[in-house]
C-alpha cells in the first residue's frame, strides 16, 4: 500500500487507527520522561529497566497460564521495579559504579527472562506461542483497551509532571541543595523513577524489551539540541516521540508490514541525526560554520593589527605600504586586504595599501578584554 | 568585657548567642571515620573559615550539619533547636563542581530555586519570587546575565549565581563550600563584599576555605579541622604556627607560606 492509501486508511481502518494512536501516545510519554532520564545521566537506566521486565512477563504467564496483555504487563512492572530498586541498592551499598550496577542487573534479568521463555516454549501449552513478541515488540497486537491504558497513564504522568514541575527541576539540577531546602528528595526520586518504569512497561508490547530504551533516549537527546529550557525540551521530546510513533507506523504499514518497533526507533534516530547536525546553537553544521567564520575574522583582525602596529611608528597613520611589507611572510593574502577595503578600514591607492582613520580606531580597540567583559 | 570599640564584634560573638552547636559528631563512609567526635560552637555574627588538608572532612562537616549526610553519632542544633525545625534560617552554597552546568536553564532560573524552600511543595514561584531573585543577581553583579544559559557563564560567574541563590533564601546562617575555588579576582572581590555585608547584618557565615594566606584578611573566626577538631576560635587568637602545624602535620610557618 502506498502513502496516500495509508493516510486514507488511518481515518477509516480501525486497526491502523488504534496502532497509530497507540504508538503516538507511547512516543509522547516516553519522550517526556526520557528527558528526565537523560538529564539525570541515567540514560542506561531505561535499558536496564526494560530488560529487567522480561522475567516478570514470563512469570506472569507461568502463574496465570494466559496471555492477557494487562496481566503480563503487571508482571513486567513488578519485575522492572524490582530491577530498578536493586540497581539503586547496589550503587548505594557497594562501591560499584552505576554503569556496572546497570549492566549487571540488565544482563542478569534478561538472561533469566530468556531462560524462562525457553522453558515456557517446551511446555505442552498451546497458548505459549507469541510471548517472544515482547522481545522486539509487535505493534499490530495493540487493541483499543491498550491504547486507553496508555492514554490514562500519559494523562496521570502529565498531571504529576505539571504539579511537581518545580520539584523535578530542582532535583535534576542539584539534589543536595534540594535536600537542604526541606524537600523529601527520596519521594521525588521515586516518583520520577516509577513513571519511567511505567512508561517503559507500556511500550514493551509495541517496541519490545531490546529497543525500548531508544524510545526513552532518542527524542530527549534530539530535543536537547534545540533548546536551553527544560520546559521546551520536555515538550519537544514529547513531540519528537509522538511523530516517531506516527511516521514509524506509517512507514511500516505502507512497506510490506515491516516490523513496527524497529522502524519507530529508526525514525527517532533520524530525528536525533538531524538535530545533531542542524540545530542552530549546538548542531555540528552551524558550529563548523561559526568556526570557519571566526577563523576568517581572526585573519582579518591579524592583518589589521599588523598595519596598526606599523602605523604607530609613522607620523601619518595612513602612510601607504606595499603588499609585500604587509604580507610579512605570514601568508595573509590580498583577499584579506581587499575585505578590509570593503569595510573601509583600508584604502588601496595603486599598489599601495594604507590604513584609514576608521581602521586605526577599530584596530586600537581590538580584543580589549575590559570592554568585552562589560557587555 | 573588652572596652575597645574595634573589638565589639568579637565581644558580641563570644558573649552572645550560639548560632550553630555541634555535639559529638562522628561520620564515616566505610570503616574509617571521616569526622571523629566533633564538638563545635559557632557564635552568631562571625565569618568563620574551616581550614584543613584535603580529606580532612571539611565538606563532610558542612554536609552533615545540613543533613545531606547521615552521621553515625552526634547532634546539631541551630539556635538551640534541631536543624529540621530551623531549616528556614540556613542557606547552603555547594561546591560549584557538584552540578552539571550544561543543564537546560538560565541564570535567573537557578537563582529562583533559592525561593523554592519557602514556597514549599507544588506552589510555583511568582512575581514576588522573581523580584527577590533579580535583587540577588544585582547584589552579585550578575543582573546583565540573567537570561544566559548557565553553561555560557564563566566559572566565577557560575559561583556568583550559586551565591545569589543562597542570598535569595534570606537566611541567618550561610554555609559555603569553597566559594573561592577557581575564581578570578573580580569574583573573589564580589564574594568578599557579600561576606562583609552579611556580617554587617549580623549573619553567621561558615566557609570551607583553602587559601591560608587570606584567612586573617577575610575571616574573624576559624576552625582547624583534620578528622578531629584541632582548634576553633577568633583568628587573632588561634591562627598561629602551632595550630597550623598540628592541622597540616608539617612544620608550618604563617610567615613563609608556600
Amino acid at each position: 500500500m502506498d502513502i496516500t492509501e495509508y493516510i486514507k486508511l488511518v481515518f477509516t481502518d480501525y486497526t491502523l487507527r488504534t496502532i497509530t494512536l497507540g504508538t503516538a501516545i507511547l512516543g509522547a510519554v516516553t519522550g517526556m520522561l526520557g528527558s528526565f532520564a537523560v538529564l539525570r545521566k541515567q540514560s542506561l537506566l531505561g535499558d536496564a529497566i526494560s530488560h529487567a521486565a522480561l522475567p516478570g512477563i514470563a512469570i506472569a504467564f507461568l502463574i496465570t497460564g494466559a496471555k492477557d496483555s494487562n496481566v503480563l504487563l503487571l508482571g513486567a512492572l513488578v519485575s522492572g521495579l524490582i530491577g530498578t530498586f536493586w540497581i539503586r541498592g547496589i550503587i548505594k551499598k557497594t562501591h560499584l559504579k552505576s554503569d556496572t550496577a546497570l549492566g549487571l542487573i540488565l544482563s542478569l534479568f534478561f538472561g533469566f527472562g530468556m531462560l524462562l521463555l525457553t522453558f515456557i516454549q517446551k511446555q505442552p501449552n498451546a497458548n505459549q506461542a507469541g510471548l517472544d513478541k515482547y522481545l522486539f515488540g509487535q505493534a499490530a497486537t495493540l487493541v483499543e483497551s491498550d491504547v486507553w491504558l496508555m492514554a490514562l497513564v500519559t494523562g496521570i504522568c502529565l498531571m504529576v509532571l505539571l504539579l511537581f514541575w518545580k520539584e523535578f527541576k530542582i532535583l535534576l539540577f542539584d539534589t543536595d541543595y534540594t535536600k537542604t531546602l526541606g524537600f523529601n528528595t527520596k519521594f521525588i526520586d521515586i516518583l520520577i523513577t516509577t513513571f519511567i518504569v511505567l512508561a517503559i512497561v507500556l511500550g514493551l508490547q509495541t517496541v519490545g524489551v531490546v529497543l525500548m530504551s531508544a524510545m526513552l533516549l532518542a527524542p530527549a537527546a534530539a530535543a536537547r539540541q534545540w533548546t536551553n529550557s527544560l520546559g521546551v525540551m520536555v515538550f519537544l521530546a514529547a513531540i519528537f516521540g509522538a511523530f516517531s510513533g506516527v511516521f514509524g507506523t506509517a512507514i511500516s504499514a505502507s512497506q510490506n508490514n515491516l516490523s513496527t518497533g524497529p522502524v519507530i526507533v529508526i525514525v527517532a534516530g533520524i530525528f536525533v541525526f538531524i538535530s545533531f547536525i542542524f540545530s542552530p546553537s549546538r548542531g555540528l553544521l552551524f558550529k563548523q560554520i561559526r568556526f570557519i567564520k571566526n577563523r576568517r575574522d581572526l585573519q582579518l583582525h591579524k592583518t589589521l593589527s599588523f598595519m596598526y602596529h606599523i602605523a604607530e611608528t609613522h607620523e601619518n597613520i595612513s602612510h601607504p605600504h606595499a603588499i609585500k611589507i604587509l604580507n610579512n611572510f605570514q601568508g595573509y593574502t590580498k583577499g584579506t586586504l581587499q575585505k578590509l577595503v570593503r569595510k573601509n578600514y583600508v584604502k588601496l591607492d595603486g599598489s599601495m595599501w594604507s590604513l584609514t582613520e576608521e581602521g586605526f580606531n577599530t584596530a586600537s580597540n581590538l580584543y580589549n578584554q575590559q570592554t568585552e567583559n562589560n557587555e | 568585657m573588652m572596652n575597645e570599640d574595634k573589638e565589639d564584634s568579637l565581644t558580641d560573638a563570644s558573649a552572645g548567642v550560639v548560632a550553630v552547636k555541634v555535639d559529638d559528631l562522628t561520620v564515616a563512609y566505610n570503616y574509617k571515620p571521616v569526622l571523629w567526635d566533633i564538638d563545635l560552637e559557632i557564635p552568631e555574627g562571625v565569618l568563620m573559615a574551616i581550614v584543613g588538608p584535603n580529606g580532612a572532612g571539611k565538606s563532610t562537616l558542612i554536609k552533615s550539619i545540613l543533613g545531606i549526610l547521615n552521621p553515625i553519632a552526634g547532634s546539631v542544633s541551630i539556635y538551640g533547636k534541631s536543624y529540621e525545625k530551623q531549616r528556614a534560617l540556613v542557606a547552603y552554597v555547594p561546591q560549584k563542581g557538584s552540578v552539571d552546568w550544561d543543564f537546560p536553564t538560565t541564570a535567573l532560573d537557578v537563582v529562583m530555586m533559592g525561593t523554592y524552600g519557602s514556597l514549599g511543595w507544588i506552589k510555583r514561584p511568582g512575581q514576588k519570587e522573581k523580584k527577590l531573585a533579580l535583587e540577588a543577581l544585582e547584589k552579585v553583579g550578575m543582573l546583565p546575565f540573567k537570561n544566559r544559559q548557565i553553561s555560557q557563564l564563566s566559572g566565577g560567574q557560575q559561583q556568583r549565581i550559586f551565591l545569589a541563590r543562597a542570598l535569595v533564601q534570606d537566611a541567618s546562617i550561610y554555609f559555603m563550600d569553597e566559594p573561592f575555588q577557581g575564581v578570578d579576582a573580580t569574583t573573589e572581590i564580589a564574594i568578599i563584599n557579600i561576606l562583609k555585608e552579611l556580617r554587617k547584618a549580623n549573619k553567621t557565615v561558615i566557609v570551607v576555605h583553602h587559601d591560608l594566606q587570606t584567612v586573617p584578611e577575610y575571616f574573624d573566626w576559624v576552625t582547624f579541622l583534620n578528622v578531629k577538631k584541632i582548634a576553633t576560635g577568633p583568628v587573632k587568637d588561634i591562627f598561629n604556627d602551632d595550630n597550623l602545624t598540628k592541622t597540616y602535620g608539617i612544620n608550618y610557618k604563617v610567615s613563609i607560606q608556600e
